[in-house]
């Protein structure tokens, strides 16, 4: 009954949040476009033959940019910057007094946002193969099920960090700027510049202590057929989660007792 | 008897504020230690609302009135005192009160900017667990009393101010709160859309019985539709009342302009012991205390030669002004 209701809702959500987001798809567009940094990641490994040291052909390299694009593409995440918006503009106040949780909203706006990039993140990968034919490969249906799974789960972690985050907004109005900190780490650790296994041994095996890695890089090996373990990469994908959703309930609740509803 | 849905004892609310001095001095040493202070805005209040109401929150801006209204609905939590909002202490948020009150900010919007409102009363229809045939047949009704209609399905960013407080209050209404928190209501609405919106939310609390607490500017939104006000002067209460008492309080008097027939009526009329404001000619206008108006006017028609009397109310602007710059009233 309650799971019904939930779902009424969050499926309401969506479809509104849809609507809304294809009154943007131009944009979209272009945000797919802009996703393309593995593309020219990829393009530097290869010229500079970097993938022979850590024993990875050509090929693999490719796949592997190709899943971190699409990883990407369906893990992205804003609702920072959307929280700490609304929240100086007042627009969380009727939110706040709505029996559900303004970061559903948040979270449906992303998932609209991700069925809205889907047949444009297809048409980049199709040009993809039109130029690197020797490529093409198709993903077994277990290894797809298991990789799309895991890419939620790369979401899931990366919306909560960031909406821990975005609880900041109660105490400075400025939340996105401690975010500037992790982008840094996300950038150069989740393995969208590079795979982790590039990494020097002692450097890696503090990596993969932390969410990072789990957020392109295990999921991007998944889909690509690249070596990696799989029960403990969603095992540990799972338990970020698992860690990182009480503390956003623990810092949600003591962040709205300091809402001051400014703006409105 | 009438219950009180709202039941507020000793309430306060401090905000941390923090102080720059001006100048490059002043902004250095900002940026290295800064400097808070806690100011209370709201100094130990109370009050109750019964079931039904409309009630009113006067003030000057920063009066409080708005922090106010931001406790009862639970958006913001209380410094000290307690809050009791149809048995719920609002800051909890619990579900059963969130369906049950309702919260309208003037110009703040909860309505998606780019899609048909229509979208949005559906989305808030299953936020609030109402089934589709529900939410139809309220938006129907709504859209009714509201007189909207083809707006319903143009997109929120190209409706008139007026057509989108419509919506809004639309939207802010589809699950039939018994409470609503209305915060500068008209604020921006041309005099029509005013009147409408008045009208309408007169006729939603005849219908649903429901309490209404206001804020407004518009002295119009308080005396069309508040029987009782509540003045808020630096966060204190400084009149809780009937509006009519207030008037009465702050107006004793009625200026009142009588044209006699010829100039030796009005002359005769300015020495019969009436306080005259001012005669030009067979005019003159007197001063009358509220409590003998009528004995004043036997005697005045009885004894002059008459031709017309106005009877002249002061502006109620400038008779509520008084309130928001003085701190008590006693009636």
């Amino acid at each position: 009954m309650i799971f019904n209701l939930i779902n009424r809702k969050i499926f309401t959500l969506l479809k509104v949040q849809y609507s809304n987001m294809l009154e943007y798809r131009v944009e979209i567009a272009l945000w797919a476009i802009s996703g393309i940094i593995p593309f020219f990641m990829l393009n530097i490994w290869t010229n500079n033959n970097l993938n022979e040291s850590i024993n990875i052909s050509d090929i693999m390299l490719s796949r592997y940019f190709l899943c971190a694009f699409f990883v990407r593409q369906f893990s992205v995440v804003w609702v920072v910057f959307s929280f700490e918006e609304d929240s100086l503009m007042g627009k969380v106040s009727p939110y706040l007094i709505q029996p559900l949780n303004p970061f559903f909203r948040y979270f449906a706006q992303h998932l609209a946002e991700q069925i809205t990039r889907f047949p444009f993140a297809l048409i980049i990968a199709f040009f993809f193969f039109i130029f690197n034919p020797e490529s093409l490969w198709i993903p077994n249906l277990g290894i797809l099920l298991l990789s799309i799974v895991s890419t939620f789960l790369s979401f899931l972690i990366q919306f909560l960090i960031q909406s821990i985050v975005a609880c900041l907004c109660f105490w400075t109005e400025k939340a996105s700027s401690i975010e500037r900190l992790l982008f840094i780490p996300t950038l150069f650790l989740s393995g969208l510049l590079a795979p982790v296994v590039s990494f020097p041994a002692y450097v890696k095996s503090w990596i993969y202590l932390t969410p990072f890695p789990y957020l392109i890089d295990f999921p991007a090996n998944l889909l690509s057929g690249n070596e990696t373990n799989i029960s403990g990469g969603l095992i540990m994908q799972i338990l970020w989660i698992f860690l990182l959703f009480p503390l956003f309930k623990k810092i949600w609740s003591a962040g709205t007792k300091k809402y001051t509803a400014m703006g409105s | 008897m009438v219950q009180n849905i709202i039941d507020v004892r000793n309430l306060s609310k401090s905000f941390d504020i923090s102080s720059k001095e001006p100048g490059l001095k002043g902004t250095i040493k900002h940026f290295f230690r800064r400097q808070t202070k806690s100011l209370k805005v709201i100094k130990d209040i109370s009050f109750e609302i019964k079931e039904g109401e409309i009630v009113g929150f006067l003030g000057a801006n920063g009066a409080g009135k708005t922090t106010i209204l931001k406790m009862l609905c639970g958006l913001i939590y209380p410094s000290e005192g307690s809050i009791l909002v149809s048995g719920y202490i609002p800051f909890r948020r619990k579900e059963n009160f969130l369906k049950n009150i309702t919260l309208i900010m003037g110009q703040k919007q909860q309505l998606i900017w780019d899609l048909p409102p229509i979208e949005s009363f559906y989305l808030n229809a299953s936020i609030y667990d109402l089934d589709k045939f529900e939410a139809k047949k309220r938006i129907k009704k709504l859209s009714e009393m509201l007189e909207i209609d083809e707006e319903l399905f143009i997109p929120v960013r190209k409706l008139s101010l007026g057509q989108r407080m419509k919506s809004e209050l639309l939207a802010a209404l589809i699950h039939e709160p018994n409470i609503l928190f209305l915060d500068e209501p008209t604020l921006g609405l041309d005099i029509n859309a005013q009147r409408n919106l008045r009208k309408f939310l007169q006729k939603y609390n005849k219908e649903t019985n429901a309490t209404i607490c206001l804020t407004s500017h518009y002295m119009k939104d308080i005396t069309s539709l508040c029987k009782r006000v509540i003045c808020v002067h630096e966060g204190a209460i400084s009149y809780d009342g009937k509006l009519d008492l207030l008037l009465k309080k702050l107006s004793p008097v009625k200026e009142i302009l009588i044209v006699c027939r010829s100039e030796e009526d009005a002359i005769k009329l300015e020495k019969s012991g009436f306080t005259v404001k001012n005669k030009i000619k067979n005019e003159i206008t007197i001063k009358i205390e509220n409590n003998s108006i009528t004995s004043s006017l036997k005697t005045i028609l009885n004894n002059f030669d008459i031709e017309d009397l106005f009877i002249n109310e002061p502006p109620i602007d400038e008779v509520i002004g008084k309130v928001l710059i003085k701190k008590d009233y006693d009636i």
